[in-house]
């Protein structure tokens, strides 16, 4: 049953179990993040490195790479630690902002 | 262990679901991951069980949950006890022909849950061999309520409860050894590191298949060890470097050291890295004492595991 | 249905016998005076094969109910025992049982807790746990230790809330009396098979998460409904086994009472003493009566104040003390059910008694309505509450 938030306790599942396997990919803890994993993709072997010891499972397999799930990565930078080949740069997310809005404006 | 192929069998479809509130950087989420990916790659029914801790409180946040797999959360200390339950249910409902698959049971508990406050449930459960996996998340220390020294925190460390002032260097006894009490039960126990996850792998393949089976982790934690989030792996890496943490396992009183770095590094090189052990690094003579101290008491215990590796070789 | 011909057996043995033929997938438990005879008994219907339980032999009554707890939510048949510092020790545990919503039915052998350290009986120990949100059922005689086994596991199944059995340690449990068992196929028909439904580990559901501020109320309203629901369940199941068994049991006994002038309300094996002194007193032409509780969680308040509305004096027994309290546990809320009856209400007076298995004499019980005798007839109570069997000086 997925529960939406302000539910009276007689629409609750019994005995506070939550029946709706992971349902924690609801909960964006994207937002933690100051700095964000940028990968570079010409560099990327593809080795998996990164998404076996991405603690938050926020990094994602497509066409044999990786790409970054940004909904809920929280931009420890452990990704880039460990990739061979350096194909992860961290940018911080106030500078991504400027570049985004053209402005100085700090979150 | 073969990455390319874990990673095509798993895929985004991780058992372990992000969206958790594990802090940045915390690697009792690689090893929960870790341990989820293997028992999904081997094809394993899985039900999870942990203890009160990080873990716990961070990925089932009511109505989240980060797990896949069934899943129970008792109290602190009864995680093993908690177990046992489960696998006698099992089996009976097996026995009565209610239940036709098999289920691996996995439980997590930190340190806290562990060394301390479970250890009873733990060693009752391995004396009476009930078939599970038991990992050890092991950070040094009671994490979830802010960081206050455990059994397992090693000499010398600040915590909030063991915090470095004008007449204390941080914690006073080292730490408890509680792979040797897992073993004392007659059990497959084995240490092993986030950062060495094919000799992780290794062990998780032994101990899924000879249970009751305890595996010690080392998980370095940022908040609690005082480093920038992106260093976890590099720590731990370090901690092996050091022989601080030696990989090895005891297979049923059979010890066996599974890595000997060709020049072990100096301990002041792992102290260096984290903030707990910030007060040892004024060069002053005291200090350089006690450095010395620790790094006379991870040698001993290097020689002294390579020695048992040697009286109990076959 | 007829039962089998009566068979000698204790309080413990005739738990025993109720649990080997309520067939459990699991049994947890830990010995402990004077409960052991029951693990004692069933350890050994497990060793001849009379029933094909798990039974786990932990460390400690803390892993016995945490074993049960992870069995219950792995949708088996669960049954455990205990007692006193037992009960205490797994009291954490056994409010995780009871939010939950896991099955488990424990047969308490009552004793008093320590300190000092006592083996006898009274019930300090199940008090201590009154609103872990368990179904409490106070038993006097062995053979209700056996019917009442039953009954709380069909309704602790139908209601998904555990319960636990409460008969006086070594006073019923190690009393030998004549018990009536019903015939096993009887048994598995009144029982049938647990089924949790989709509350059990053999789905991929989370148990036991975080309960924060935003949703631990909702939780505990449930729980508080799901007692306040437990009664109409609770008296189905009451009916549908005195039919099958010819007992007569109901949420409490009331014996001589209907056209009583005064009132003692107990629990457990001391009903047993005071029936007795009912009986001399109507000899005398005293309107004695008594009310035995069987149920105290959930409380039947509206039941209770019509049972116990047409007194003159009634005399509330605990066998507790609440340290610092106004009288123990029944007394206080007894007295508050009966605070709604409007005109004139019963007077009202609480005795504590046999603490750590301190004996209640007949001659207690004849004081007691010689006491309750003279405010009924006007006098004012020169107490509210007091202990009755102890050295005053």
């Amino acid at each position: 049953m997925q529960i939406k938030p302000g539910l009276p306790w007689k629409e609750l599942p019994l005995g506070g179990v939550i029946d709706v396997p992971g349902s924690s990919v609801e909960f964006h803890t994207g937002d933690w993040r100051s700095s964000r994993p940028v990968i570079d993709l010409n560099k990327c072997t593809g080795c998996m490195l990164c998404w076996l010891n991405c603690p938050d499972n926020a990094i994602k397999i497509k066409n044999g790479k990786v790409e970054i799930d940004y909904d809920h990565c929280k931009g420890c930078g452990l990704c880039a630690s460990v990739c061979p080949v350096k194909a992860i740069s961290m940018r911080r997310e106030a500078l991504e902002e400027e570049e985004r809005h053209g402005s100085k404006h700090k979150p | 262990m073969n990455i390319k192929q874990l990673a095509e069998k798993i895929g985004n479809n991780s058992w372990f679901a992000p969206g958790h509130r594990l802090c940045a950087g915390c690697n009792a989420g690689i090893i929960a991951k870790f341990v989820l990916n293997f028992a999904q790659f081997k094809g394993y029914k899985v039900i999870t069980v942990l203890a009160t801790g990080c873990l716990e409180v961070a990925t089932t946040i009511f109505p989240y949950t980060s797990w896949k797999t069934a899943y129970m959360h008792n109290a602190f200390e009864n995680a093993a006890a908690t177990a046992s339950g489960i696998g006698a249910a099992l089996k009976s409902l097996k026995k009565k022909g209610l239940l036709k698959e098999d289920y691996k049971i996995v439980v997590f508990g930190g340190d806290g849950g562990t060394y301390d406050i479970g250890l009873q449930s733990l060693s009752g459960a391995l004396e009476r061999k009930h078939e599970f996996v038991y990992i050890c998340y092991d950070n040094e220390a009671y994490m979830n309520t802010g960081i206050q020294r455990s059994s397992a925190t090693p000499m010398l460390a600040s915590t909030t409860t063991t915090p470095s002032g004008k007449v204390s260097k941080g914690k006073q006894q080292p730490r408890k050894d509680l792979i040797a009490i897992a073993a004392a039960h007659d059990v497959y126990a084995a240490q092993t590191s986030v950062s060495h996850l094919q000799d992780f792998w290794k062990k998780l393949e032994k101990a899924f298949n000879d249970q009751p089976a305890v595996l010690n982790v080392l998980s370095p934690c940022t908040r609690g060890w005082y480093f920038p989030p992106d260093q976890g792996i590099k720590i731990a890496k370090l901690a092996v470097e050091t022989n601080y943490w030696p990989l090895y396992e005891v297979d049923h009183g059979r010890w066996i050291l599974n890595y000997e770095p060709k020049q072990r590094k100096p301990i002041i090189e792992w102290l260096k890295t984290q903030g707990r052990f910030k007060h040892l690094l004024q060069p002053t003579q005291e200090n350089e004492k006690l450095i010395a101290q620790l790094q006379e008491m991870v040698d001993k215990r290097f020689e002294y595991i390579k020695k048992l590796a040697r009286a109990t070789s076959e | 249905m007829k039962h089998e011909k009566p068979l000698p057996a204790t309080g413990a043995l005739a738990a025993a016998t109720a649990m080997k033929q309520a067939k459990p997938d699991v049994v947890a438990a830990y010995p402990i005076t004077p409960q052991t005879p029951i693990i004692e008994a069933f350890s050994k219907f497990v060793a001849n094969g009379d029933v094909n339980t798990e039974l786990i032999l932990v460390e400690s009554e803390h892993s016995a109910m945490s074993a049960c707890v992870g069995a219950s939510a792995t949708g088996a048949r669960v049954m455990t025992a205990t007692a006193a510092n037992g009960l205490a020790l797994m009291s954490e545990i056994v409010f995780i049982a009871a939010s939950l919503r896991l099955p488990i039915v424990m047969n308490i052998a009552s004793r008093a807790l320590s300190g000092p350290i006592n083996i006898h009986c009274d019930h300090s120990d199940v008090m201590l746990v009154r609103d872990s949100g368990w179904i409490q059922v106070f038993v006097e005689n062995p053979q209700e230790v056996y019917d009442y086994n039953l009954i709380a596991l069909k309704i602790a199944e139908n209601m998904k809330i555990p319960a636990m059995v409460i008969q006086d340690g070594f006073i019923t449990s190690h009393c030998l009396e004549p018990v009536r068992f019903l015939p096993q196929q009887v048994v598995d028909n009144f029982l049938g098979v647990y089924n949790p439904g989709n509350h059990s580990l053999l789905n991929p559901i989370t148990f036991g998460p975080l309960d924060l501020y935003d949703y631990y109320f909702e939780h505990k309203r449930q729980q508080l409904q799901a007692l306040e629901d437990s009664k109409q369940v609770i008296k189905q199941v009451l009916k549908e086994y005195n039919n099958l068994a010819g007992t007569n049991y109901n949420i409490f006994e009331t014996y001589k009472l209907e056209d009583a002038e005064l009132g003692v309300v107990v629990a457990g094996s001391t009903a047993g003493t005071l029936k007795h002194v009912v009986n001399v007193l109507r000899d005398k032409g005293v309107k004695a009566g008594l009310l035995k509780l069987g149920f105290f969680r959930p409380f039947f308040q509206e039941e209770l104040k019509q049972a116990l509305k047409h007194l003159k004096a009634i005399a509330i027994l605990d066998r507790s003390a609440s340290f610092g309290a106004f009288g123990s546990a029944f007394y206080n809320e007894i007295k508050s059910a009966l605070y709604d009856l409007p005109g004139e209400k019963p007077k009202v007076l609480g005795y504590i008694y046999g603490l750590g298995g301190r004996d209640f004499l007949i001659q207690h019980g004849f004081e007691i309505f010689n006491e309750l005798q003279k405010i009924a007839t006007g006098a004012e109570p020169v107490f509210r509450v007091r202990c009755i069997g102890v050295r005053e000086g």
